[in-house]
């Protein structure tokens, strides 16, 4: 479906209303915490959520009827970038949510991190909308730096220091690479507009071996951002060393950002050098599978575990991508919003578990949890079937649809590899709930939390089960995205 | 408006109740153990109509529902029961009591969510037992494996962890290559339902793939040799109520796959394939057979008999294609085939009360080592007779239900080749062997030592578990003829499926 392209400035600032007002929300929420008591910084939180909230109402109201292209062609709004939208505003809401008792906990409760929160989100809205690939590396640049600045944010953590500037360095070179091969790309093509440079491939020059090479430079750039094997290196220490709540940042609504810079760059730009890039992501999607499964099986520490998980999802998602069918780009888009819905969850029971200068994030912490709280194990537990794949609950129905993809395109090769290695994967996350359920607890103190927080864990932990009994509203909703 | 619903209704009933009884707590022991008995025991009221009304006339399905479940994939909710799949599903709801029962002063802590997860689990195999949907059937087939992982995990003996993953990670590989093998199938017709796979054309090389996928998913259920060896371990560590339904249903699965998926959507690569399954199952016969008589664990004893006996089931599944290729008659086929599900049946009773009967022993004396023991007739002579009786039906004695799926397979496999017959034959000698010298050192002679002395006999609580089965068996054994009118017209559809040639053009 070709896009609508609209001349009309003002028709243009309609239809992005919702990053505006994000943005000027930001703004006015930086200048209200320079004013407020540290006892009533609260609010900043509070205002946080609420203009989050507000913004997806906005994305959501926003008529659409079909794909349009507004702003000089550089802003584009269609189903897809409406639902990934929604969805990682609301991911960035529960993730302030799960935020707020970590920080005050460690006295961290600064506005900053509410503030560096908003601007990463407002990153990955502008990038999930990019007509073309100005658009696209200003959003990606927002994101990025803000989640740098949120790994170093608790300043007197060495650790998170280090892992700060490990994150910018390698993220640089990475967003080096991604500029590379755009401009490679562009001097091919001789447009950085992402619909032209269709058009362009689409008339002969896809075996162009420039616009080959600049592909290779992407697929690097997109790798990165994915944390896909073999530049995933960055995502254990990143994980580790961050604070639990940027983790958990960090873990869940980029994964959306990363989704839609792949399907606009890949699918959208240069479809018509699909069986190019392809063939490059088997080879990440296999690694990614292989490694991110295998070495999650050694990590005693749970965000090195959950981020080699990572590692390993990703290289699912990159299945159906790699399918190049329009059923496996729906199935990489539901893998990734299912994703990123456990992950923020799985995070979340990290947080939860952890107090007062201790932070909950080893294996053994998670021991004898039954004991302690038979329903927040039973919350973690569901987390962990899911991410196995297991029925009923959505990881099922994610890897179902991947699978589904590489079969539909005859790589049944690639299916087997698939399913071997979640069963590898399947060991470690069955590691958590044995420790959970079958281990005597080392510390039996109830846990703490606030109700909120405890609600909203709980929420996400049923929606994980009951999408999973009735997916058809979300599988219908991607297909619905990407015809 | 139950009636038409049944189905669904012995899905959802346990599983909805075993929520409710977590919802209990840990603190109200009590109350869970008769919620649990009284939620098991509505099922087994429920599944009592499937019986009564069901029409023995026909092969087709029966209390047949289908609601639009997953567009998207064209998934349906779609159930249905045959003379296969019903009578599975009797036997669940049936050992679904009787486990509850069985657990009732043993399991101590964490009650609620004991039962809990044997309620989940009976939902989950009738589930998988009446799914006509490729998806709906994998969803349950994987969802068996949570609670079973945690009542191995929980509330196991010593190794109980290990077992239990193994357990786990041994099923779930299987699974996933059947899953492939059903993605396969529902891009070749576009749809995930069970009964259009049957219909499908496939060519040879695609059915053989697909065979094997399936093989892997089943065989490591059933179990057959040489993917067997977690069954022992899991059988040895699980608590008495986690082996009863292992052995009892869970292994079933396997041969209700065999039955309901490999059969009828790859008859030409069973065909094809028929030497390598009857080898095995023969080779789980007697070698198995073997191991058994060599065993020390009560429980293990029983286990590895337990794949003796489904080695049986397997031998009658696949036996009929050599009767075809050896005499050109057809007529062997659904004898082979009615020979493997009575076996199911009688192996699900008789296991049962053997797992039964060991757990009586073990809350006692707590121990499972056989040379714990010896003269518990002494202390015990009810517990005794009723422990004989079982295992004369395990060793196959005519007039117990043993007999009739052994004696069944046997003649289908003396129509093909007397060799089978001879091989197969061999396991009534060492099933004799092995359960009847378990009997001579456990029950008969003399006292062995204090604890033996202290026994007590049955309450009247283990009187009636046993006693009922042991009914059973004696019913099945005495009278099958109510058990095969209501397959017979299944297996025989089976059967002329079997010899169509699905290779398409």
């Amino acid at each position: 479906m070709i896009p609508i392209s609209i001349a009309s400035f003002d028709a243009g600032l309609k239809y992005a209303r919702p990053e505006i007002f994000l943005g000027t929300a930001a703004c006015v929420i930086l200048l209200i915490d320079l004013a407020v008591a540290q006892a009533q910084r609260h609010w900043i939180g509070i205002l946080s959520v609420a203009a989050l909230l507000v913004t997806a109402i906005l994305i959501g109201v926003q008529p659409l009827t079909m794909r349009v292209l507004v702003l000089g062609d550089m802003y584009e709004l269609d189903r897809m970038a409406q639902v990934l939208k929604i969805v990682a505003v609301i991911t960035v809401g529960i993730v302030f949510v799960y935020s707020t008792d970590y920080l005050r906990r460690r006295d961290l409760f600064k506005g900053e991190y509410f503030v560096l929160g908003l601007f990463a989100t407002l990153g990955i809205l502008v990038l999930v909308s990019a007509g073309s690939f100005l658009t696209l590396y200003l959003g990606l640049e927002l994101m990025s730096l803000c989640l740098y600045a949120m790994v170093a944010f608790d300043r007197t953590s060495v650790r998170a220091a280090e892992s700060a500037i490990k994150f910018f360095v390698l993220g640089s070179l990475a967003s080096g690479t991604l500029l590379y091969g755009m401009s490679i790309v562009y001097g091919a093509t001789g447009s950085l507009q992402l619909g032209e440079i269709a058009l362009v491939l689409h008339h002969g020059l896809s075996a162009n071996i420039g616009v080959v090479f600049g592909i290779a430079f992407l697929i690097v750039g997109i790798g990165f951002k994915f944390g896909a094997v073999p530049f995933h290196m960055w995502i254990p220490d990143v994980y580790e060393g961050s604070p639990t709540c940027v983790t958990l940042f960090i873990g869940s609504a980029p994964k959306i950002a990363a989704f839609a810079l792949t399907m606009r760059l890949l699918t959208e730009g240069l479809d018509a050098s699909q069986p190019d890039w392809s063939s490059m992501l088997i080879v990440l999607s296999v690694l990614s599978m292989a490694i991110g499964n295998v070495v999650a099986i050694a990590q005693s520490n749970l965000k090195r575990m959950l981020a080699y998980s990572t590692i390993s999802h990703v290289g699912y998602i990159l299945l159906g991508i790699l399918a190049g069918t329009s059923q496996g780009y729906q199935a990489a888009m539901f893998y990734t919003i299912t994703y990123v819905v456990v992950a923020t969850g799985s995070f979340g029971m990290i947080v939860l578990l952890s107090r007062q200068g201790f932070e909950a994030d080893t294996l053994d912490d998670f021991r004898g949890l039954n004991a302690r709280s038979p329903w927040f194990a039973g919350m973690m537990a569901i987390f962990m079937f899911s991410l196995a794949g297991l029925p009923p609950f959505i990881g099922f129905y994610a890897k179902l649809g991947v699978i589904q993809a590489v079969l539909g395109v005859g790589n049944v090769w690639l299916a087997v590899l698939a399913v071997l290695f979640s069963v590898v994967g399947a060991f470690y996350y069955l590691r958590i709930v044995k420790l959970m359920y079958f281990d005597e607890a080392v510390d039996a103190s109830p846990l703490d939390g606030s109700a909120l927080m405890r609600a909203v864990l709980s929420a996400n932990a049923l929606l994980v089960l009951v999408v999973g009994i009735v997916p058809a509203a979300l599988l219908g909703l991607c297909k619905q995205a990407l015809p | 408006m139950i009636g038409e619903h049944l189905l669904s209704v012995l899905i959802a009933l346990p599983i909805v109740g075993g929520f409710a009884i977590l919802g209990l707590g840990a603190e109200r022991a009590a109350a869970a153990r008769w919620s649990a008995l009284l939620v098991a025991g509505a099922a087994l009221l429920c599944s009592i109509p499937l019986y009564m009304k069901f029409s023995t006339e026909t092969a087709a399905m029966q209390f047949v529902e289908r609601v639009t479940w997953i567009p998207t994939l064209n998934a349906q909710f779609f159930v249905g029961v045959d003379g296969i799949s019903m009578p599975l599903i009797l036997l669940s709801t049936f050992t679904t009591v009787l486990v509850v029962l069985a657990g009732w002063k043993s399991v101590t802590s964490r009650v609620a969510q004991y039962y809990a997860a044997f309620l989940i689990l009976e939902g989950a195999m009738i589930g998988v037992f009446a799914a006509l949907d490729a998806v709906l059937f994998y969803v349950f087939w994987e969802v068996m494996l949570i609670p079973m992982f945690i009542i191995i995990g929980i509330w196991g003996g010593p190794r109980r962890v290990y077992a239990t993953i193994k357990f786990f990670l041994y099923t779930f590989l299987g699974s996933l290559l059947m899953l492939v093998a059903l993605i396969y199938l529902y891009l070749k017709s576009g749809r995930y339902d069970l009964l259009a796979f049957q219909q499908l054309p496939l060519s040879g090389p695609e059915q053989v793939a697909i065979f094997l996928a399936f093989f892997a998913a089943f065989a490591v259920k059933v179990p057959m040799w040489p993917v067997h060896t977690w069954l022992p371990d899991a059988h040895v560590e699980a608590p008495t109520g986690g082996s009863v339904v292992l052995a009892a249903i869970m292994l079933k699965m396997g041969g209700y796959g065999f039955l309901r998926l490999s059969l009828p959507i790859t008859p030409d690569a069973s065909r094809e394939l028929d030497w390598l399954m009857i080898l095995l199952s023969l080779i789980g016969v007697v070698y198995i057979g073997f191991v058994a008589l060599a065993q020390r664990d009560m429980k293990k004893l029983i286990a590895y008999s337990s794949i003796a006996h489904m080695g049986f089931v397997t031998l009658g599944l696949f036996v009929g294609f050599q009767i075809v290729s050896h005499t050109g008659r057809t007529s062997g086929v659904a004898l082979g085939l009615d020979g493997a599900v009575v076996q199911m049946i009688s192996h699900g009773l008789v296991s049962a009360a053997m797992f039964l009967c060991v757990g009586v022993l073990y809350d006692r004396v707590h121990s499972r080592e056989i040379s714990a023991y010896g003269g518990v007739v002494n202390t015990m002579p009810v517990f005794a007779s009723f422990m004989v009786l079982f295992a004369l039906a395990n060793a196959g004695l005519p007039g117990t239900s043993g007999f009739v799926g052994e004696f069944l397979v046997i003649l289908a496999s003396f129509k093909a080749n007397v060799w089978y017959a001879f091989l197969a034959g061999t396991t009534l000698v060492l099933g004799a062997g092995y359960t009847l010298w378990l009997v001579k050192r456990v029950i008969f002679g003399a006292v062995g030592n204090d604890h033996v002395a202290a026994l007590e006999d049955l309450d009247g609580r283990e009187f009636l578990i046993l006693g009922v089965l042991a009914a059973s068996v004696l019913l099945v054994g005495l009278w099958p003829a109510p058990l095969l009118n209501v397959m017979r017209a299944t297996t025989q559809h089976l059967a002329q499926q079997l010899l169509v040639s699905k290779i398409g053009p």
